[in-house]
């Protein structure tokens, strides 16, 4: 077992595992900044799967950004929402929960079944690119090439996504004004 | 090297953690975080399948793409959740249950 893989579950089980508490507490602070957790060992994932660049964006995007909005707006809205937040009930697993979680458990059951059918690491396409030393080895300078693919093969993409950008936060601020509402 | 199934499974039940708290949570905040997670959950498979793609680079980049539509999609929803707090009181969704008039 190399140190790549061991590198690999311990991330895995970080993630998961927070995932996890994000889902099952009760505590909406203490699942956002659990929350904070995922991200991070989610970005440790990308790294293992040599896409730094997506990493750190994941990092300066989620956490920088999205976290803190998120709390940002929790904070905001009022002393209400806190209250109605902690008033909870004490049941572990309630009755009104089976069903939620019946059906993440047999979706869970269908995926995973069918990734092991697919058997993923043989498919044609795969092999061809292995074969064609199409596949990123942990020297190649990928920051550059995304930089370059941004600039030449996906450039009405990149520009589309900049005005969506432009348009939703244009949006926000639109919709969390105060006041000039009849 | 790491496999491709492992990436596979690992995103499959970050996946179905996110679809649960969608499903299951009455406070419209915490349905955004799962819907955050499954997203993740999807770019982590865009990344793993773009480790095969090194001249067009597909995967990284709409990965890209997707953690920044993810972005605007938080900043929309949350205002709206601002909005909804301000007209109802409560961000539970099950309770939202009028038009404005």
């Amino acid at each position: 077992m190399s140190l790549a893989q061991v590198l690999f579950y311990i991330m895995s089980f970080i993630s998961l595992a927070s995932a996890l508490f994000v889902a099952s507490t009760k505590n909406l602070v203490r699942s956002i900044f659990m929350f904070f957790i995922t991200l991070f060992a989610l970005a440790g994932l990308y790294v293992l799967a040599l896409a730094d660049f997506v990493a750190i964006t994941q990092i300066v995007i989620y956490v920088g950004g999205i976290l803190v909005l998120i709390l940002f707006a929790f904070m905001l809205s009022g002393k209400e929402t806190l209250n109605a937040i902690t008033q909870q009930r004490k049941a572990f697993i309630s009755l009104r929960k089976i069903p939620a979680i019946l059906l993440a458990a047999l979706f869970l059951i269908v995926l995973v079944n069918m990734i092991f059918k697919v058997d993923a690491n043989n498919l044609a396409w795969i092999r061809r690119s292995i074969e064609a030393r199409n596949d990123i080895t942990p020297s190649s300078a990928m920051t550059e090439n995304i930089g370059v693919s941004l600039m030449t093969n996906y450039l009405l993409p990149f520009e589309a996504i900049s005005i969506l950008l432009m348009i939703a936060l244009v949006g926000a601020a639109h919709l969390s004004r105060k006041g000039a509402r009849p | 090297m790491i496999s491709l199934t492992d990436f596979l499974v690992v995103s499959a039940v970050l996946f179905c953690i996110g679809l649960y708290m969608v499903v299951s949570k009455h406070n419209a905040i915490q349905i955004l975080i799962g819907i955050e997670l499954m997203l993740n959950a999807a770019i982590l498979n865009l990344v793993a399948f773009g480790k095969y793609d090194l001249f067009n680079n597909a995967g990284q980049m709409f990965a890209l793409f997707a953690i920044v539509l993810a972005a605007a999609t938080t900043a929309v929803a949350l205002a709206i959740i601002l909005n909804v707090y301000r007209q109802y009181k409560t961000i539970d969704p099950g309770k939202v249950d009028q038009l404005k008039d």
